[in-house]
């Protein structure tokens, strides 16, 4: 039954919303990670998301959302000299993850509201589902 | 009196309800896929095919040679989804406004409860007429 499908499309953009907002809780609690060398600096990740199509037939709807991957920025990381540093390479430098805080705050509030947007679709689907469950009560 | 001429037009209503839910539940999931364009049907167009009597003719493949593999009419496409037309698509090529396919869910939701409505008022008809009310 259709109404059902509704809930697994809205339960699909929860779940892919909540896999962004890990990633935004995992690059901010990894604003501060420093590390004494390029390749094993944290960087910044974000997901890529894929509709998922119901077969190849064009006269269907998309059947939910999946996240087709993670991506991590290729922003340039910060570099600083602080050769008293314990994590200082033999040049002195230190490597900090190209996190930016105010973009990651713009994610973490369009994913939350885009979760809001799957609920509100659940619950509307749901009031949809019990009116028509109790036809002719 | 069977029940296809009691409920009428609302059977078929409340089927295409629950498939705009589907459509439209696709679209708010897909906010922020890049490339998704934001789909939807004509409900009074589709309605107004979906009625009995108003049936598209069957979809047959044309053939041009008696040696052509003979091919069973297809059964017509039922509300041909459309993509809309986006008023301010976004760089990634996405063109769900959320706020638009919110605000079309909640019509589709109120349409929804008016054909249930609809149908516990001719079944409540119904019911009177068999209690001799």
């Amino acid at each position: 039954m259709s109404s059902f499908k509704a809930f697994d499309i809205a339960a699909s953009g929860m779940s892919a919303q909540n896999l962004r907002l890990n990633l935004v809780a995992s690059n901010m609690a990894n604003v501060d990670t420093i590390s004494s060398s390029i390749e094993r600096t944290y960087r910044a990740r974000e997901p890529v998301f894929q509709a998922v199509m119901d077969g190849l037939d064009p006269t269907r709807p998309a059947s939910g959302v999946r996240m087709l991957g993670v991506i991590e920025s290729q922003a340039p990381l910060r570099k600083e000299y602080q050769p008293d540093h314990p994590m200082a390479d033999e040049q002195g430098y230190i490597y900090r993850p190209n996190v930016n805080l105010v973009e990651e705050m713009a994610n973490m509030i369009s994913a939350s509201r885009s979760y809001q947007s799957n609920v509100e679709v659940m619950n509307a689907a749901k009031r949809m589902a019990v009116s028509t469950i109790d036809i002719g009560k | 009196m069977n029940a296809n001429s009691l409920f009428g037009i609302h059977e078929q209503a409340l089927r295409l309800h629950d498939r705009r839910s589907e459509v439209l539940a696709a679209n708010l999931a897909n906010a922020d896929t890049p490339g998704y364009k934001a789909r939807d049907f004509d409900f009074q167009a589709v309605l107004r095919e979906a009625m009995p009597g108003r049936s598209l003719p069957a979809v047959a493949l044309r053939v041009t040679n008696p040696r052509h593999i003979a091919v069973a009419p297809l059964p017509p496409p039922l509300g041909d989804l459309q993509y809309r037309v986006p008023e301010q698509p976004s760089v990634d090529g996405n063109t769900v406004d959320a706020q638009r396919e919110q605000a079309a869910f909640a019509e589709n939701e109120i349409g929804h409860q008016a054909t249930v409505r609809f149908i516990n008022g001719a079944l409540s008809t119904l019911r009177r007429a068999i209690r001799g009310e």
